[in-house]
């Protein structure tokens, strides 16, 4: 199966790279862009056919390495 | 007293430290590649700067999954005396050895140059050759050195007298404009509850001995040896 996961900041937690690409976008005229956030995007090929002990596996990795849940916040796919 | 530095993919400021340590301070010095593990009688452990694992995912994120780690962990838990400078802190973070994480600097810059940080907390293995706030002036050079923490760890570290040097003015005020990453509190550098694990972001390796123009950072190793009751021996250098 592959796992297609979203990691992002959570809420409230400043993001200095949106910021910047917020005021680039704001400069090239796009005046109503507001609020935001740069993220990781990830896929992973899953060897395993049952999609509960997929899914089980795909969140340990979240909570494990590819997201740090101090400050990030994860959801994914799985198809 | 012998020192173990941990050579990590990446790693680029280890023979600084080894160098100071063995050379300038004239200790004995190992260097251990991140797939051993480490070798009995050791001291102190540094985790040195540089970019483990090309920072990829975060920076940190992967070389605390190095095998070395879990004895570094083993032997932090052991009271064993662990330093963590630059990457090496951010590695101890994502390790767990100290709470919180860092995050990109405010700029976005990679900052290189000369900060001031006062010594909050002299009474500790890493700073007993400080004075309490007193100012020292150490390089810092990195894109990841903006700590974030939630409140209530925040007040806890600091109620604990956790919180080891704070960015601030030469002299020695703590103001937004003395802190160069964002950093919370204007933290650069902590250590864990028992006093064992310090972590910090400035690099004291590269301000230690007068030929570098600062000695300041010496003091956070000299430190270290009076904690076990050494001083510095005979340097190895020739002195001009």
């Amino acid at each position: 199966m592959k796992a297609k996961i979203h990691v992002t900041l959570k809420q409230g937690i400043l993001d200095p790279q949106g910021k910047a690409i917020e005021h680039a976008l704001d400069s090239l005229g796009f005046k109503n862009a507001a609020n935001v956030r740069v993220g990781k995007y990830m896929e992973v090929d899953v060897n395993e056919t049952d999609a509960a002990k997929a899914d089980a596996q795909v969140k340990q990795m979240c909570e494990k390495l590819l997201a740090n849940t101090v400050i990030e916040e994860y959801r994914y796919e799985l198809q | 007293m012998n020192i173990g530095v941990v050579v990590f993919p990446g790693s680029n400021c280890d023979h600084d430290c080894a160098y100071v340590f063995q050379d300038v301070l004239g200790q004995s010095v190992r260097m251990i590649w991140h797939k051993d593990t480490l070798p009995g009688g050791l001291d102190a452990v540094v985790l040195p700067g540089g970019f483990s694992y090309g920072d990829y995912l975060r920076t940190g994120a992967i070389a605390r999954f190095s095998p070395v780690m879990g004895a570094v962990k083993a032997f932090a838990d052991n009271g064993g005396l662990v330093i963590g400078i630059c990457n090496g802190f951010q590695i101890l973070l994502e390790a767990g050895l100290l709470p919180g994480v860092m995050v990109r600097n405010t700029s976005l810059n990679f900052i290189c140059r000369d900060v001031y940080v006062k010594v909050e907390n002299a009474a500790t293995r890493f700073t007993n050759r400080c004075e309490s706030g007193q100012v020292l002036k150490i390089p810092i050079a990195h894109a990841d050195g903006n700590y974030y923490t939630d409140p209530v760890t925040l007040a806890g570290i600091k109620a604990n007298a956790q919180v080891i040097f704070r960015y601030c003015t030469p002299d020695g005020k703590v103001t937004p404009e003395a802190n160069p990453n964002g950093s919370l509190d204007n933290i650069a550098g902590m250590m864990n509850a028992d006093g064992n694990v310090l972590g910090m972001m400035p690099h004291p390796e590269r301000s230690a001995e007068t030929l570098l123009g600062n000695e300041d950072g010496r003091l956070i190793f000299l430190s270290m040896l009076s904690a076990f009751g050494k001083t510095e021996q005979q340097s190895r250098l020739v002195r001009v």
